[in-house]
């Protein structure tokens, strides 16, 4: 059978297993909707979220990212794996005892203000919807290289997946949807890994392999060494300032505790100590995968430059071609001897312009104006995963799995996100702000209006991707970084934090953050984007962390001056500290 | 000793150790991740420990592992706390 066939065999029961689970998990109550009735194992917990936090990101572009920036990429490795830590201590099984159905739950009842409310649930939609876009994206590349679908089609099918099983299972359904996912994409990652691993290294443990020697000399440094000859810098050194890297890798790790679909996922355990367990389980369901990604990242590098560099392009493989087609490759032979040279820098100025005509190799010729530096080849890093299967020759069956796995992640993630939208819109905002007096029925229909709506416009950013915001996916870390963690942090920890304070300091971290980002991400400013323009060197990738250091000092400076926290809500922190009596959510309300 | 006063004690206790405990195994996260992995980097790299170098494997591996550890210590620690206060949840 053919690649093609099998890639569509694999995506295809993935989905039928989607659907069944969909089906036979479906949600009766809003308590079942918004956290699955609050009956998740944790092990199934932590599975759960471990799909729901890997996202097409994770999965298809992370190696490739650490393929072309080496250490410099550790900033995401230890800044997603290390917020589960903050999660783990400092908020999950707080939040557990409390027992409601939001984190504006959380935040307007703390706070005790439908503002504050309001606020959080304000944060929570653009830091849900900047993600999301590009899941949808996502699965539509899937199924745009490997079905030969446009990439609208392909986001269309996924958004009529996520709306079967997300509207009616809710959180329910996800849940048990997700850890059907996580075993699809963490088997669909790991057995190319262990493939190359072997074929490399001959060591099946690829965190191993990563270490071990080929004829006598470590993978790292043979990796190293060709890069330097090449005129790169060694991959096991960066060039990033080490402010930047500390600011970014604080950003990303507060930002990933404080991503509203991460929190909500300790909402549905049943006892306060299993959220602690269950961000454990989490994290080792994580680790897998992010442990794994540094092995893949440098073989795919090796094995790239070994394919391609000084090779003639009529020999090249056949991959070079297939991804040359869909625009992710292209080849601009500058010294016209027929091989294909590779370097530092770009080979040509800006995106590959194909004129749609062929040179005399069979390339497909671009337009763009030759850079002077002797690179030739460009290549998209998102390809690495995707390709690295067949880069490394591995049988057609694998690359399809890759293919499920791709799928599964990005779906996963976006239906976690959905949730978080709907039920921050028919619980925070409907039932809990403007609507008090509607009954349970109501709500759920609500939270399934809004859970369809919501696919609708995230279907819409993925076909239409403002250019925007393909780039500020830091924005969404950054956000929560900066307006969530705080407010969650400070609630539970300084029961001296009061409303005018919380509110103050959620809007402060969240302005600055956001006006930062868009300063220097707009395009109108694009050119002043550089590290001599930076406030103190730091990236706006990494400038969350300095929003949440001003949402921290707003806030303590306002809640000196303003009045103190009622004693009714310092009994309920008490309350909350303490594991002694947690509830499951309350059915009806 | 009224049974509620040894109870209000018990809480303040368990939050008094909660926090040291936290701030303990915060400190080693910050170590790991921030301090081998970032700060003192360079320093480490001159140490090749089973074909890495050291500060390149604890930025990119030894640091995740570190992690769950340290959910796990954190996890085990807590119940042992709760079982002796009687704050737990079981």
């Amino acid at each position: 059978m053919d690649t093609q066939t099998l890639t569509w065999i694999f995506v295809g029961a993935s989905f039928a297993l989607y659907i069944g689970i969909a089906i036979w998990s479906r949600a009766g109550s809003t308590s079942e909707f918004y956290v699955a009735g609050g009956h998740v194992h944790p092990i199934a917990n932590g599975m759960a979220t471990a799909a729901d936090w890997m996202s097409a990101a994770s999965f298809i572009s992370m190696a490739g990212i650490i393929a072309f920036s080496g250490y410099d990429a550790s900033v995401f490795l230890m800044g997603w794996t290390g917020g589960y830590v903050l999660l783990a201590l400092l908020l999950a099984p707080y939040l557990r005892k409390f027992g409601q159905f939001t984190v504006p739950d959380f935040i307007g009842e703390r706070y005790y203000s439908r503002v504050a409310r309001v606020v959080a649930v304000i944060c929570l939609i653009i830091i849900s919807f900047t993600y999301i876009a590009g899941q949808m994206r996502g699965v539509g590349v899937v199924f745009s290289r490997f079905l030969e679908l446009p990439i609208e089609w392909g986001v269309v099918v996924g958004m009529g997946i996520v709306f079967f099983y997300a509207v009616l299972g809710g959180m329910k359904g996800i849940t048990y949807t997700q850890v059907a996912q996580y075993c699809v994409l963490i088997f669909a990652y790991l057995v190319p890994a262990i493939f190359i691993s072997m074929l490399i290294t001959g060591n099946p443990v690829p965190q191993l392999g990563l270490g071990a020697e080929i004829g006598g000399e470590p993978v790292l440094q043979k990796l190293d060494r060709t890069l330097v000859d090449l005129g790169f810098t060694a991959f096991t050194s960066g060039s990033k300032s080490k402010i930047d890297l500390f600011a970014i890798t604080l950003a990303l790790m507060v930002g990933t505790a404080g991503l509203p679909h991460v929190i909500v996922r300790f909402f549905t355990v049943p006892k306060v100590s299993d959220a602690r367990r269950s961000a454990g389980y989490a994290l080792v369901f994580i680790a897998l995968l992010y442990t794994t990604a540094p092995a893949v990242g440098a073989f795919a590098r090796l094995n790239f430059i070994e394919s391609v560099h000084e090779t003639p392009y009529k020999t090249a493989p056949g991959w070079v071609k297939t991804w040359e087609n869909i625009g992710l490759i292209a080849w601009t032979d500058k010294n016209d001897d027929g091989v294909i040279q590779y370097g530092p820098g770009a080979p040509f100025e800006g995106r590959a312009a194909f004129t749609g005509e062929t040179g005399s190799n069979g390339e497909r010729l671009v337009s763009n104006a030759q850079t002077a530096n002797s690179n030739e080849i460009l290549v998209d890093r998102d390809i690495m995963v995707l390709a690295n299967p067949e880069i490394a020759n591995l049988p057609g069956w694998v690359v399809a799995l890759v293919a499920a796995g791709g799928v599964a992640a990005a779906l996963s993630t976006a239906a976690g996100l959905l949730l978080v939208i709907s039920a921050s819109i028919s619980h925070d905002l409907l039932k809990k702000t403007f609507r008090p007096q509607i009954t349970e029925r109501t709500e759920l229909m609500a939270a399934r209006g809004s859970a369809a709506a919501a696919i609708i416009v995230a279907g819409w950013l993925g076909i239409n991707p403002p250019g925007f915001v393909a780039q500020v996916v830091a924005l969404a870390f950054g956000l929560a970084a900066a307006s969530l963690f705080p407010a969650i942090l400070m609630g539970v920890f300084f029961k001296g934090m009061n409303r005018d304070g919380a509110v103050a300091g959620m809007v402060a971290g969240l302005a600055a953050t956001l006006a930062y980002i868009v300063w220097f991400k707009s395009p109108w400013f694009a050119g002043m984007n550089g590290p001599e323009n930076w406030l103190f060197g730091i990236s706006p990738e990494g400038f969350g962390s300095i929003g949440m250091v001003i949402n921290f000092a707003v806030a303590f400076a306002v809640a000196r001056f303003t009045a103190p926290t009622p004693s009714h809500v310092r009994a309920m922190v008490d309350d909350i500290r303490v594991p002694r009596g947690a509830v499951a959510p309350p059915p009806t309300h | 000793m009224s049974a509620s006063a040894n109870e209000e004690e018990n809480k303040k206790q368990y939050w008094r150790e909660n926090v040291k405990l936290l701030c303990i195994l915060l400190a080693v996260w910050f170590l790991v991740s921030f301090g081998a992995g970032i700060i003192f980097v360079d320093a480490l790299n001159a140490f090749q420990v089973g074909g890495f170098p050291l500060g390149f494997w604890f930025a990119q591996q030894g640091s995740i592992v570190v992690f769950v550890i340290l959910i796990f210590v954190y996890a085990a620690r807590m119940k042992q706390i709760e079982k002796r206060l009687g704050v737990g949840d079981e």
